[in-house]
């Protein structure tokens, strides 16, 4: 019996739709809301590292920076929970133009580097901004009302929110499957030949990296409302290291790795909600070995095993564990300078 | 902007320029960008306070031992950890060391809680002022400044002048090439990546009686140096220590002036030296 590969893809989609749809009655619904919008975190960050090989550590200043407009956008000007989302992730989009525009003048480890000093300018920028921000108060008791509509219930906000989530989740797919994406992919893999056929990489990335910025930005605006808070934690360096562990740990360059990533990070984290130290032990631990051992991530290593069962089926070169050699097959070389 | 403000710049700089110089050691021969450095000086300054609190071992053992103990200990780890990850892309050893860096910070909050432990150096020697032109300065600070240059001065001579230096630069340039010319390249990978930690550490140490010694204190100290070691050029001794002294000086003079922007000013500088010159001021154009 063989089943088609798209059939299957379909099949998949359907189960994670309605897995989204039933999520609020099986865990709280507050932490349902959490895996969603971390999800789309991660698959934003992944959108940049598995389809442009650009690993961003900074994100937190565009999950940080739309949570606290949205936040500011509903408390002070009265504003309908969907605006304030679309708010929040226009001041993303907006600061990751620049940052963007710096940013990818390096690559590889230097990008990394790059992003996560940028990132922590952006949260000393909001600790400092008191008059706007709240400093270290943060902003507290966001409201979010939808055409008079009461939302105080995570059940009803959950609901609500679920749709605008899900446009993140379609672009992103969208985008990755564009013709777009694709030359993302060229770029990835090999930057001099993609100039050398005339696209403008330099452009291409930024573009990239805009957009992936705009999902984590749409993530972290809903995040904001969800909490009814968006506290100076959103914005530190952290909360970058937590979205690339979600993405890893459920696969580079699978795009929905990391949803299966932020279920794992999220419930572990809810577990040990009372001691902190050890959700850090315990996450650093199981990164290394992620990073150490098992490179593929969950959902990576599942595609994998499905695909080496059907020899037919096209096996995709993605995402930086696929892109390089697997090191136990091949001899020890250093690599080049500059990384990639 | 006084004297004062101006060595006190000096003093973070001297910080900047251990732990960045560290830092870009171990980049240089393993192509590792140590997100764990700053843990690792968070160690030294915890060294230093174990070494007074538990066995009543004063500052200038501390200085010698800490180091060394956290140096080993940074060994260990580049055997059975980093070294594994060598032939794949540099991003996978920089998320190992960001895991490695969120279990040390987390593990030392278990063990000694988030509150900041005070550390009083017990030297006589240090204690006091120092009289400059018509104000005073703390003895120990101007130490710090002193030994921290004086520190680099001896790394860039080993480095530089020295036969194991020379080794060390073959190849950190062309390590196959160093190797077929019969030097056993691997024998130093360990041990260097050893020296950069106790750096590391020594910064520690030097900071722990100058603020309170708690197990956060290098989360944020880490971030600033690579921007620093980007300023700088990343791999490049001179760099890292000019940098991280300007860098100092610099939000020294920023807090003089508008105390706000201090915190930032790093970054913006980061960004003009990206704008200008994208491989750092001393950076070769590799991998720019």
């Amino acid at each position: 019996m063989s089943v088609r590969p798209v059939t299957v893809r379909y099949a998949g989609y359907a189960l994670a739709l309605i897995a989204a749809l039933i999520l609020p009655h099986i865990i709280y619904p507050v932490l349902a809301l959490n895996i969603i919008v971390w999800g789309l975190f991660a698959v934003a960050v992944d959108l940049l590292l598995g389809f442009s090989g650009l690993l961003s550590f900074g994100h937190a200043a565009f999950w940080g920076s739309a949570a606290y407009a949205a936040g500011i956008a509903a408390t002070r000007g009265g504003v309908s929970f969907p605006v304030a989302v679309l708010i929040g992730t226009l001041v993303a989009i907006l600061l990751a133009i620049p940052i963007g525009y710096l940013s990818i003048r390096r690559q590889g480890i230097y990008f990394a580097m790059v992003t996560l000093a940028f990132a922590q300018m952006i949260y000393f920028v909001i600790n400092q901004w008191r008059s706007v921000t709240g400093g270290e108060n943060g902003i507290q008791g966001i409201p979010r009302t939808l055409l008079g509509l009461d939302l105080s219930s995570a059940t009803t906000f959950y609901y609500a929110a679920l749709p605008l989530a899900l446009i993140g989740y379609v672009f992103a797919f969208r985008v990755v499957h564009s013709p777009f994406g694709h030359v993302l992919v060229a770029i990835r893999d090999n930057e001099t030949r993609a100039r050398a056929l005339g696209y403008p990489t330099h452009r291409y990335k930024l573009i990239g990296f805009v957009i992936s910025a705009s999902l984590a930005g749409l993530g972290g605006s809903i995040y904001a409302l969800g909490q009814r808070l968006a506290d100076l934690e959103y914005a530190r360096w952290t909360t970058s290291g937590l979205a690339v562990i979600m993405t890893i740990l459920g696969g580079v360059g699978t795009l929905w790795g990391g949803v299966i990533g932020a279920v794992v990070v999220l419930l572990l984290r809810d577990w040990l909600t009372t001691r902190p130290e050890l959700f850090g032990v315990a996450t650093g631990g199981v990164f290394a070995v992620i990073v150490l051992g098992f490179r593929r991530g969950i959902l990576g290593t599942a595609l994998h095993w499905y695909r080496s069962g059907r020899p037919d089926a096209p096996i995709r070169r993605r995402g930086l564990a696929a892109a390089r050699p697997d090191p136990t097959t091949v001899p020890r070389v250093k690599p080049e300078k500059g990384g990639r | 902007m006084s004297v004062v403000q101006l060595f006190n710049g000096l003093v973070t700089g001297s910080f900047y320029a251990l732990v960045a110089l560290g830092l870009s050691i171990i980049f240089g021969m393993m192509r590792v960008v140590n997100f764990a450095h700053g843990a690792f000086y968070m160690l030294g300054a915890f060294g230093a306070y174990v070494l007074l609190d538990s066995w009543q071992i004063g500052f200038w053992w501390a200085l010698i031992l800490a180091p060394l103990a956290i140096g080993c200990f940074g060994m260990v780890l580049e055997r059975l950890l980093f070294r594994r990850l060598y032939a794949l892309d540099p991003l996978y050893n920089f998320l190992l060391s960001f895991a490695v860096a969120t279990i040390i910070q987390d593990a030392m909050r278990l063990r000694y809680g988030a509150q900041g432990k005070p550390y009083r150096v017990t030297s006589q020697l240090l204690s006091g002022v120092q009289h400059i032109g018509s104000t005073f300065y703390p003895k120990y600070r101007l130490f710090v400044i002193v030994f921290s240059i004086l520190v680099c001065v001896v790394v860039w001579f080993l480095v530089e002048r020295t036969r194991i230096g020379m080794v060390i630069r073959a190849a950190t340039e062309k390590p196959d090439l160093t190797r077929a010319l019969g030097v056993d390249v691997d024998r130093w990978i360990t041990p260097v990546f050893g020296f950069g930690v106790a750096l590391a550490a020594l910064g520690g140490v030097l900071a722990a009686a100058m603020q309170q010694v708690r197990p956060s204190m290098g989360e944020d100290l880490i971030i600033v140096i690579f921007a620093v070691v980007v300023i700088g050029g990343l791999g490049s001794i001179a760099g890292s220590v000019v940098a991280g002294l300007a860098i100092g000086v610099i939000a020294a003079v920023g807090e003089a002036y508008y105390a706000q922007v201090s915190s930032t000013l790093v970054f913006i500088v980061m960004a003009i030296v990206l704008l200008i010159r994208p491989a750092g001021l001393f950076g070769s154009v590799e991998g720019a």
